[in-house]
């Protein structure tokens, strides 16, 4: 929009910050409004949500195995080096197992998630943008915001959690390869330690953290396709804007998560 | 009211933010007719039609389309509106997910009680009236540009409107299939009585298809002229329009204007 930029100090600022602000919530309540349609008739486009199950989900699984089972590897290492030193060795599966099942299995998939699916909702988005098929969908009498939104937030809310199971089982598998091949322990002695440390609630809260997660990578992503400028310079500036929020919002709300769950005494 | 206008623009005024682009436009389109936004490079034409369709707020004025105002609709009421006329945009604006006959099902299944094999039958007919019946299958990317725009008329024709909007429609296109997009517009005209408006600088298009045209001036940010434009090219009191009309002082060798 050609809006004259008033540039004077304190006020633009002011209007930026109103911007900033008044933006994310105005496209937020345009797709909260439209979740009822969800229920009606023909209102869960299959299609589209299995297109995205496939792009978010399973063509996402090996890289998110891959880079998991080498933080496994990671923190199995600096674990071993100060277990080493005061003869703990087995205390590296109750390390690699719960950061991998509280943080590390969560916050890779959203990471991935982020890189793979929310820099595609804004390119997508925002050359849809650019080649009118955003008015398209508006003059066929059509909310673009739910339409193109929802069918990528059912996708990511199914994948995000079964692939945070594929990267806990990966994160521990490399945890606990370096404990045998390294540190020399015995497989028998790592899995009963497993089996006795860890439990479901542990696996089920890690993997719930999924679910906002996969809320605001969406939302990010498709809110910066929406808000570009409609060129090719601008779908580009809306995924790098899309990867830089999704992941400051995606930390800041492991955050809070974390601090609540400390409340349960998790 | 005139019962017999398609659109009604009564003291229009438009502009993004706080810059006015054209203002105090007053104009109707007769339903039937064809009717040509025209005007030099930047005038407004597309913004002008994209207020006409819903897709800007006007900064003051009211747009009426079938005497129901789009305007003053709130965001349901105006997604009612806009059911009923078809737009075909510059690049067709097929969604590129789609296949081509997905695109022109969408509307269907969005808003028709129709079963899948109604709407297969529905499609096949829209697709042969736009000559592309051997193209539902394939995706936009695999067509061509002016095949995009016929598809696109083919979906913006889905629902069967009585208005239809075309933004420059030739634009991008060789004279042979632009010259084929001016016949489509004139038979869907024929066919289903349908009220078109076209956005176009195209002289060529607009002598063979529309009935009336209104001329925009962006010195003045109004309204040059409206009329017929075989009348206005000899009778119009002001200069440009009948040079811009005739063509004059841009006449290249062997492109004569309706000759």
């Amino acid at each position: 929009m050609a809006v004259k930029a008033d540039n004077s100090g304190w006020r633009s600022w002011r209007r930026r910050l109103a911007e900033a602000v008044a933006g994310p919530m105005i496209f937020t309540g345009a797709v909260a409004a439209e979740v009822p349609s969800l229920f009606r008739r023909r209102g869960l486009r299959r299609r589209e949500i299995f297109y995205y199950l496939d792009l978010c989900g399973v063509r996402s699984l090996p890289i998110v195995i891959m880079i998991s089972l080498l933080m496994g590897l990671v923190v199995g290492y600096q674990a071993a080096v100060q277990m080493r030193k005061v003869g703990t060795e087995i205390f590296i599966v109750d390390l690699v197992g719960f950061s991998v099942l509280k943080e590390f299995g969560p916050l890779m998939v959203a990471v991935i998630a982020t890189g793979r699916a929310g820099s595609a909702f804004a390119a997508e988005i925002g050359s849809m943008r650019a080649d009118e098929q955003i008015s398209a969908l508006e003059t066929l009498g059509i909310v673009p915001e739910s339409y193109l939104v929802l069918p990528k937030l059912i996708a990511m809310l199914i994948a995000m959690p079964v692939l945070a199971v594929f990267a806990d089982a990966a994160g521990i598998a490399g945890g606990m390869a370096v404990g045998v091949f390294e540190l020399g322990l015995p497989f028998s002695a790592c899995w009963g330690r497993l089996l006795e440390v860890l439990d479901c609630t542990t696996l089920l809260l890690g993997i719930l953290k999924c679910v906002p997660f996969a809320v605001l990578i969406t939302f990010a992503g498709c809110y910066c396709g929406f808000s570009t400028s409609g060129d090719a310079l601008g779908v580009g500036r809306g995924a790098t804007r899309a990867v830089v929020m999704s992941v400051f919002l995606v930390v800041v709300a492991d955050a809070v998560i974390t601090i609540l769950y400390s409340f349960i005494g998790y | 009211m005139d019962a017999a206008a398609a659109i009604e623009v009564r003291n229009l005024t438009i502009g993004y933010g706080t810059e006015v682009v054209l203002e105090d436009l007053d104009f109707e389109v007769r339903q039937g007719e064809i009717f040509c936004i025209m005007g030099g490079s930047g005038c407004g034409k597309s913004t002008l039609l994209k207020h006409l369709i819903g897709l800007y707020a006007p900064l003051k004025g009211d747009i009426r389309l079938s005497g129901r105002s789009i305007v003053s609709a709130d965001a349901a009421q105006r997604r009612e509106i806009m059911r009923n006329f078809g737009v075909t945009y510059q690049g067709g604006a097929l969604f590129s997910w789609m296949s081509v006959a997905d695109n022109i099902a969408m509307p269907l299944r969005e808003y028709t009680a129709l079963g899948n094999r109604e709407i297969a039958g529905v499609v096949r007919r829209k697709l042969e009236l736009v000559d592309l019946a051997d193209c539902g299958d394939r995706m936009p990317s695999e067509l061509s540009g002016g095949m995009r725009k016929r598809a696109a008329v083919a979906r913006a024709m889905a629902l069967d409107p009585e208005l239809l909007f075309f933004d420059e429609p030739s634009a991008g296109l060789d004279p042979i299939t632009s010259a084929e997009l001016d016949r489509l517009i004139l038979s869907l005209r024929e066919k289903y009585g349908a009220t078109i408006v076209v956005v176009t600088h195209e002289l060529d298009s607009v002598f063979t298809i529309a009935d009336r045209v209104v001329m925009l001036d962006k010195a003045t940010r109004s309204i040059a002229a409206v009329g017929d434009p075989r009348k206005l090219r000899t009778d119009c009191g002001v200069a440009w329009v009948r040079d811009f009309l005739n063509r004059d002082g841009m006449r290249r060798e062997g492109v004569g204007v309706n000759e």
